[in-house]
C-alpha cells in the first residue's frame, strides 16, 4: 500500500480526482472524434429535409469527395502549403537562423530571436491583419517599398502569399528547437572539421546533421501537423479567390459550416483526423525513445 | 529551452577563444592563408546579409503595428505617425471593442481556471497512485489532443454545442477549448508532481491531514511554477484562438476580441484603421507581457516548447 500510494490517497479518491478531467476530455475531445466517423457516413445538412431526418449514406461522401474537382484541388493546395511553408520554409529558415546565431550572444541575437518569436506569439487575428496591411493592393507597405502600386498580392498570388505568411508566422518554433539541438554539437568537432578544410555544407552534412537527426524528424513532424491543421489563412484569403488558396481546413469550413453540408464536411474531417493520426503515431514513437515532450 | 544568461555566455565563449587561437597559428602568408582569409571575410559578409534580410522580413509586417495605433490619420501604409493617443480613447468608446475584451478575459480566465484545477487534481492522483495502464492512458490522451484539432472536429463540435444548447454561450467556448488543452496540461503537471518528494505528504498524513488538505497546503505550493505555467499557457491559447469561438458564437455581443477584430475589417465596409490597428496592439499586449513574464521568471518557454 505505502509503496504504491505514499500519500494515502487511496484508489477510490484517486479515481475521484481524475474523473472530472477525464469526463471533460471524453465529452469534448474523444466523443467528437468518434462522432465525426458517424456523421461522415450520413447526408446530414444544416438546414432542409436532411437536417430533420439525416440518412446513413455509407461511403457516398467519400466517393463524392474523391470525384470532386474542388476537393482534389484543395488536397493539392494543402500539400503545397505543408511542403512549402513548413517542411521547406519554416524548417530551413529556422535552422539557418539558429545556425548563424549559434554561439553569438549579444544584441543582434536577442533582437533577431525576439522578432521571430513575436511573430509566433501574437494572436492569429492580429497577425492576419498585419499581413493584410502589408499586402494591401492600394497602399500596402510592400507595394510602396517595391514601387508596384496596385499589385494585388492576395488576389494574384494567394497561395504564395499564405505560404510566405506561414513561414513568417511559424519559423520561431524551428529556430528554437534547432537552437537547442545545435548545443549538442561539440564545438571542437566543428573546429576539427574546419581545420581539415571542410566547407560549411560538408560540416553540416558530416558533423552537425548526424547529431541532430532526431530533432530534425521531431521538428518536421510537428510543424507539418500544425501547418496541416492551420486555420489562420482563412483570415487572410478565406480560401479565395475562386478556391485558389482553399486548403483543407478552410475547405471543410466552407463546405460544412458555411455551405451547410455537415455530413460531407464530417467525412473530410475524418480524413484529416486519419492523416493527423499517422503524424502523431510516428511522433509518439520518437517521444517514447527520447523522453522529451513538446506541447502544441 | 531558454537558458540562464551565465550558462549561455560560458558556453559560447569557448568556441570564440578557439577561433582566436586558430587565427594566430594560421600561416601569415601564402595561398592557403589567403583563401582562408577570403573565406572568413565572405562568411562574415554572408552572415551579416542573411541576418539583415531576416530582420527585415520579420520586422516589416510588425512596423505597422508599432506606428499606426499612434497615428492621427492612419493609412494602411507604414509611415511616420503624427503622434497621438486619441485612437486609444476612441477605441474605448466603441461598445463592441470593450465587450469583446471582457469576453476574451472571461473565456481565457474560465478556461485557465478549469484547466488548472482539473489538471492538478488528475495529475496529483496519477502521480501518487499506481494504476495499471497509467502511462498508456496519458500517452493516448496526449495523442488525441494533438490529433483532434479544431479543424478535424469542427463539425461534431458545432453539433455537440448545438445539442447541448451551448451555442452563443461563454461556457461552450470554455468547455470546448479546455477539453483540447487538458491532456497536455495533465501530462506536464504530472511531471512536476513526480519531481516533488512524497516524504512531506507522508508526515502530514501521520499528523492526520486529509488528502485535500495535503494537496492544498503541501503539494500545490511545491508545484506552483508548474501551475503558473499551465495557467499562462492556457490563457495565451484561448486568447489567440479564433476557430472555436468563430463557429460557436453567432452573437457579436459574446464574441472575443480575436473574432471581433476579424469582423471589424471584413464586414465593416471601409475598415476603420484607427480602431483596428489600436485594437490589434492592445490585444497583443497581454500575450507578449505574459510571455516575457514566464520566460524571465521560470526560465523556459511556454506556448510551444517545453523540454524536459
Amino acid at each position: 500500500m505505502s509503496q504504491a500510494d505514499p500519500s494515502g490517497l487511496g484508489r477510490a479518491r484517486a479515481v475521484g480526482f481524475v474523473l472530472p478531467g477525464l469526463v471533460l476530455i471524453g465529452v469534448f475531445l474523444v466523443f467528437p472524434a468518434l462522432w465525426t466517423i458517424y456523421l461522415g457516413l450520413t447526408d446530414y445538412r444544416l438546414t432542409g429535409l436532411a437536417a430533420a431526418d439525416p440518412q446513413v449514406v455509407g461511403v457516398d461522401n467519400y466517393t463524392t469527395a474523391l470525384g470532386d474537382e474542388r476537393f482534389r484541388n484543395s488536397l493539392w493546395l494543402t500539400l503545397q502549403y505543408v511542403l512549402g511553408s513548413a517542411v521547406i520554409g519554416q524548417a530551413v529558415l529556422g535552422f539557418a537562423i539558429a545556425w548563424v546565431l549559434r554561439n553569438r550572444p549579444g544584441p543582434v541575437k536577442r533582437i533577431t530571436e525576439g522578432l521571430v518569436l513575436l511573430a509566433w506569439i501574437l494572436p492569429s487575428s492580429v497577425v492576419a491583419f498585419l499581413w493584410i496591411a502589408l499586402l494591401d493592393r492600394d497602399d500596402g507597405t510592400l507595394n510602396t517599398l517595391l514601387h508596384t502600386p496596385g499589385f494585388a498580392w492576395l488576389l494574384d498570388y494567394p497561395m504564395l502569399s499564405i505560404i510566405v505568411f506561414n513561414v513568417w508566422r511559424g519559423t520561431a518554433f524551428s529556430m528554437m528547437l534547432y537552437g537547442a539541438a545545435l548545443e549538442n554539437v561539440p564545438p571542437s568537432h566543428l573546429e576539427t572539421a574546419r581545420l581539415a578544410g571542410a566547407s560549411t555544407l560538408q560540416q553540416l552534412r558530416d558533423v552537425v546533421f548526424p547529431r541532430i537527426k532526431g530533432h530534425v524528424l521531431t521538428n518536421l513532424l510537428l510543424i507539418s501537423l500544425w501547418t496541416f491543421n492551420d486555420f489562420t489563412s482563412f483570415q487572410l484569403t478565406a480560401g479565395g479567390p475562386e478556391g485558389r488558396s482553399e486548403i483543407l481546413p478552410v475547405y471543410i469550413y466552407n463546405v460544412a459550416l458555411s455551405g451547410g453540408q455537415l455530413g460531407f464536411g464530417a467525412a473530410i474531417s475524418f480524413l484529416v483526423l486519419l492523416i493527423n493520426l499517422v503524424f502523431a503515431f510516428v511522433y509518439l514513437r520518437l517521444l517514447r525513445d527520447r523522453r522529451k515532450v513538446v506541447v502544441p | 529551452m531558454t537558458r540562464g544568461e551565465p550558462e549561455e555566455s560560458a558556453e559560447t565563449r569557448r568556441p570564440k577563444r578557439d577561433e582566436g587561437r586558430h587565427r594566430r597559428v594560421e600561416p601569415p602568408a601564402g595561398r592557403a592563408g589567403g583563401t582562408a582569409m577570403t573565406r572568413h571575410v565572405l562568411g562574415t559578409i554572408g552572415r551579416a546579409t542573411f541576418l539583415a534580410v531576416v530582420l527585415g522580413f520579420f520586422s516589416l509586417p510588425l512596423l505597422w503595428l508599432a506606428s499606426a495605433p499612434f497615428d492621427a490619420h492612419p493609412s494602411i501604409t507604414t509611415s511616420l505617425p503624427e503622434f497621438t493617443f486619441g485612437n486609444f480613447r476612441s477605441l474605448l468608446d466603441n461598445p463592441y471593442v470593450v465587450s469583446s475584451l471582457r469576453n476574451s478575459l472571461l473565456q481565457a480566465a474560465g478556461s485557465a481556471v478549469l484547466v488548472v484545477v482539473l489538471a492538478a487534481l488528475a495529475a496529483y492522483a496519477l502521480s501518487r497512485v499506481r494504476v495499471p495502464g497509467r502511462d498508456a492512458l496519458l500517452y493516448v490522451l496526449l495523442l488525441l489532443s494533438s490529433v483532434v484539432t479544431g479543424t478535424a472536429a469542427m463539425v461534431p463540435l458545432f453539433e455537440l454545442a448545438t445539442r447541448l444548447n451551448l451555442i452563443d454561450t461563454h461556457l461552450g467556448v470554455v468547455l470546448t477549448l479546455s477539453g483540447g488543452l487538458l491532456p497536455a496540461a495533465i501530462f506536464i503537471l504530472k511531471d512536476f508532481m513526480d519531481g516533488t518528494p512524497t516524504s512531506y505528504e507522508e508526515s502530514a498524513r501521520v499528523f492526520g491531514a486529509s488528502p485535500l488538505q495535503i494537496l492544498r497546503h503541501i503539494v500545490i505550493p511545491l508545484v506552483r511554477p508548474g501551475l503558473a505555467t499551465i495557467a499562462v499557457w492556457a490563457v495565451a491559447n484561448v486568447w489567440g484562438s479564433f476557430l472555436q469561438p468563430f463557429i460557436l458564437l453567432r452573437d457579436p455581443d459574446k464574441a472575443p476580441g480575436a473574432v471581433i477584430l476579424y469582423t471589424l475589417y471584413t464586414e465593416g465596409g471601409a475598415p476603420r484603421l484607427d480602431l483596428i490597428s489600436t485594437f490589434s496592439l492592445l490585444y497583443s499586449l497581454p500575450v507578449v507581457v505574459m510571455y516575457v513574464f514566464v520566460s524571465r521568471r521560470y526560465g523556459f518557454r511556454f506556448h510551444g516548447g517545453i523540454k524536459r
